[in-house]
């Protein structure tokens, strides 16, 4: 039904699909699986129209397909259900399924003929308890979902996109969901069904294409491969032994930060470990894992349910309450978002160097500016930024500077705990060396840094242990000689594998 | 909408307001009298009528600062054009709309077409509507003599001026369009989340930019009432009214982030401002404290659809707990 012959994608230079073929058959469920920016997404994009492809074929039914927007693949029958759902709150039920055709009689909205519609078009999606003037606000994540596959199908679709329908529901609405899935299938209509959860993808699955790096590396039937394989599929290029970081720390170190039982409902549960003093740590895993929620519970942005942080070699019990706390308590955070969160972009390098203290350069009525300048030069000058005058906006920077900005704000605090967000998101590859070299030489001085990164290849460069998050669990904890993309792979599938969650009491 | 929810939508703010009189009745000898609720009936219609389009404009997310001095526009307009320049009722009133119209166009063009923020191009409208009105008027007060008196007077029987009849008449309306009508349903689809709007394939600008237009016209409307009521306009006319129409707006627990509201509620925040007005006014409260009261109802009023937000996100977070 659908085949696509080398596809290629690119966002600026980086590439996210090359020469990438694939083949859809009708009334098929197809999964696809991969790590964090295999393409996933971004194929599941262009087949609906939210992005172009550069170059390549794709035919749908046997005639070129290029849609130019989101409509004109829909018009011809291809729908994804997104990740973050569009469902408009403070609309009814109705009106959210019948949006861009709501029924008119008299200048009037028809509201018979519209719920009755919305009643058969819930029905169909087994949603038949819900009245169709509930407004939208009242219902859970995944009846939402379950409304917005229920708008699809009002469609005359032919091929369904459903990117990790199950990551919020609960066991019996993923039923529902898987229900709908064959009923459709059953009607000749192909699903495209992306997942971290294999055991999914093995139960509802005909077949599997397995991503990475963009290309595609290999299709199977479901019940003629085992997980091991796709794994190692998923997994590819190690990282040589020589380019690995030799551990640092040994047992008598001093713990910088030791997280224990940290739990926070809904996003990560029942979370130890260590980080020694010195030590460079990573927190792998895949997007939605909960690591950066677990940083921001670690740093006080966000309450935890249950648990504690220490500090100072479990001197300092810290109650994670506010970032005000954690700062106060010698942490500092490198958010993922750098120009959201943590720079002000029009401000100069000496003002957003300085800014976590600025009281220190107050003098009796006037800032200190010359001071305050001396001090951001010095300290930045150490992560040789380059810069040509410290009254520079930061946004005139490169990313990796950027960077080095934020972290020289937290040298200049005198932190000795560093929480890093994913460091190298957007740098180019030169600055992201020099981001390492950075992370080493604090380490190096004593500083206890845990580090988040999507990228597998990168944190078994620069970290001394990595620990892997998968669906709000530890799921495995490797030193440098058991590093292999292979094992962190299983590991970060690992806990989407256990039973989908089960509803608790309220 | 089956009787529950009308209740739970409409019966809270009818059963302030009415506890309010009820308060001002006990404290007040002369409160509940027929005087009273004429003299509170004859304020209302320009205040409502701009409230029908201010509701409409706060549930898209926008603001308009300038209803105020466009009715002071739209009022001197009006009787210029029937005082000085002897045109036909139904000619001036014409004027006095399509000059609403074009200011509240101007608004919404410039700040959906260039995204610039309401607050601020309302802002600018305020003192340029108020620059117009005093070139109109040259800085005078213009009398109308008796050509609009009709419209304040009472009709007998039922002791209600023809003026709040007709504002009555245009807060239903503007209710079914809100909640009966295509445009109306989209108008909150857009304030509760625009580009899921937009990915439906529904274009949103000249949606926002109608919006901003037909307040303007309702301004243009309630300027009428307006210099009916007065005799007279000046380019002072209205001065102050756009707080007025915000507070009972929000009062009517129309959301300021947009996306929720209703025209009904709008009225009735309207009735209650101005029944604290008066009843204020009777029970001998000083200038000063009517103010502070009147400031309070609104802190309190945006309080409480703050705290409704966040006790609505309480129960989404204990939800997805659950789920």
């Amino acid at each position: 039904m659908i085949t696509i012959t080398d596809l290629q994608k690119s966002y600026g230079r980086n590439r996210v699909l090359r020469d990438f073929d694939m083949h859809i058959e009708p009334g098929e469920v197809h999964a696809l699986l991969g790590s964090n920016g295999a393409g996933k997404s971004t194929l599941a994009k262009i087949l609906t129209g939210l992005t172009p492809f550069n170059a390549g074929d794709i035919t749908f039914e046997g005639a070129p397909y290029r849609p130019k927007d989101k409509r004109e693949s829909e018009e011809k029958g291809l729908v994804m259900v997104l990740q973050e759902l569009n469902v408009i709150e403070n609309l009814t039920v109705a009106e959210n399924l019948f949006l861009n055709r709501l029924p008119t009689r008299g200048g009037l909205l028809n509201t018979k003929t519209l719920h009755a519609e919305a009643a058969e078009a819930l029905e169909r999606v087994g949603l038949g308890a819900i009245s169709p003037d509930t407004p939208a606000a009242e219902l859970g994540i995944g009846q939402q979902q379950l409304v917005e596959i229920a708008g699809a199908l009002l469609r005359d679709i032919k091929l369904l996109i459903l990117d990790e329908p199950t990551a919020s529901l609960t066991a019996p609405e993923i039923e529902k969901l898987f229900e709908n899935v064959n009923r459709l299938k059953a009607q000749g209509i192909s699903i495209i069904y992306i997942s971290h959860r294999m055991e999914e993808i093995f139960k509802i699955s005909d077949r599997v294409t397995v991503l990475r790096d963009g290309k595609r590396i290999a299709t199977h039937r479901i019940g003629e491969v085992e997980m091991p394989q796709l794994i190692r599929a998923m997994a590819g290029a190690e990282v040589a032994e020589s380019e690995r970081q030799p551990s640092r720390f040994s047992a008598g170190d001093a713990v910088g930060l030791e997280v224990k039982n940290l739990s926070a409902s809904g996003r990560f549960s029942d979370v130890s470990f260590r980080v020694h003093q010195g030590e460079v740590v990573g927190i792998a895993g895949l997007i939605g894992a909960g690591r950066t929620e677990l940083l921001r519970a670690i740093y006080g942005v966000d309450p935890v349910d249950s648990g504690a942080v220490f500090l100072q070699n479990g001197q300092l019990e810290h109650k994670p309450s506010s970032p005000q706390d954690s700062v106060q308590a010698s942490m500092g955070l490198i958010p993922e978002d750098r120009k959201g969160e943590g720079l002000i972009l029009e401000h100069s390098i000496t003002m957003n160097s300085v800014l976590g203290e600025l009281g220190k350069y107050a003098g009796k009525a006037w800032f200190r500016a010359e001071e305050a300048t001396a001090a951001a030069e010095k300290v930045n000058r150490e992560m040789s930024l380059k810069y040509e005058s410290m009254d520079e906006p930061v946004g005139n920077l490169s990313g990796g500077n950027q960077q080095k900005v934020v972290i020289a704000r937290w040298l200049l605090k005198g932190v000795d705990v560093f929480l890093f967000d994913e460091p190298t998101r957007g740098v180019d590859v030169a600055a992201k060396e020099a981001i390492y070299q950075l992370l080493q030489g604090l380490a190096a001085e004593g500083k206890t840094i845990l580090v988040v990164s999507s990228d597998f290849l990168e944190l078994m460069k620069i970290s001394d242990r990595i620990l892997v998050l998968s669906n709000g669990r530890l799921t495995g904890e490797f030193s440098p000689d058991e590093y292999s993309q292979e094992a962190l792979t299983e590991a970060a599938f690992a806990g989407f594998q256990a039973t989908a969650k089960t509803p608790t009491a309220a | 909408m089956n009787t529950k929810r009308f209740l739970t939508t409409y019966g809270p703010m009818f059963g302030i307001w009415i506890l309010i009189v009820l308060l001002f009745g006990v404290l007040s000898d002369n409160f509940l009298t027929t005087r009273t609720f004429l003299t509170i009936a004859g304020q209302v219609p320009p205040l409502v009528i701009i409230c029908c389009g201010m509701t409409l404009i706060l549930i898209i997310g926008g603001i308009d600062l300038s209803v105020g001095s466009v009715l002071a526009l739209s009022a001197s307009l009006l009787c210029v054009a029937l005082a000085r320049w002897e045109l036909a009722l139904p000619v001036a009133a014409f004027l006095a709309i399509f000059a609403g119209f074009l200011m509240g166009a101007f608004n919404g063009a410039i700040s959906v077409l260039l995204k610039i923020p309401s607050f601020v191009v309302t802002l600018g409208t305020l003192k340029i509507a108020f620059g117009l009105a005093m070139l109109v008027t040259a800085s005078e007060t213009v009398p109308v003599g008796t050509t609009l008196e009709p419209l304040a007077q009472r009709i007998s029987g039922i002791g209600l001026p023809v003026s709040f009849l007709v504002a009555i008449v245009f807060v239903i309306l503007f209710q079914v369009i809100l909640s009966k009508t295509v445009y109306g349903r989209y108008l909150v689809a857009i304030g509760t989340n625009e580009k899921a709007v937009q990915l439906a394939g529904i274009p949103t600008n000249l949606r926002k930019i109608s919006v901003y237009a037909i307040t303007g016209a309702l301004v243009g409307v309630a300027s009428i009432f307006f210099a009916a009521r007065l005799g007279a306009a000046n380019a002072d006319a209205g001065n102050g009214l756009e707080l007025s129409a915000i507070a009972a707006v929000v009062i009517g627990g129309t959301s300021l982030t947009g996306g929720r509201g209703s025209v009904v509620n709008s009225f009735v925040g309207a009735m209650i401002i101005l029944t604290l007005d008066s009843g204020l006014a009777q029970i001998g409260a000083a200038e000063f404290a009517k103010h502070m009261v009147t400031g309070i109802v609104i802190v309190v009023a945006v309080l409480l659809d703050a705290l409704r937000g966040d006790f609505l996100q309480t129960l989404k977070n204990r939800f997805r707990k659950t789920a």
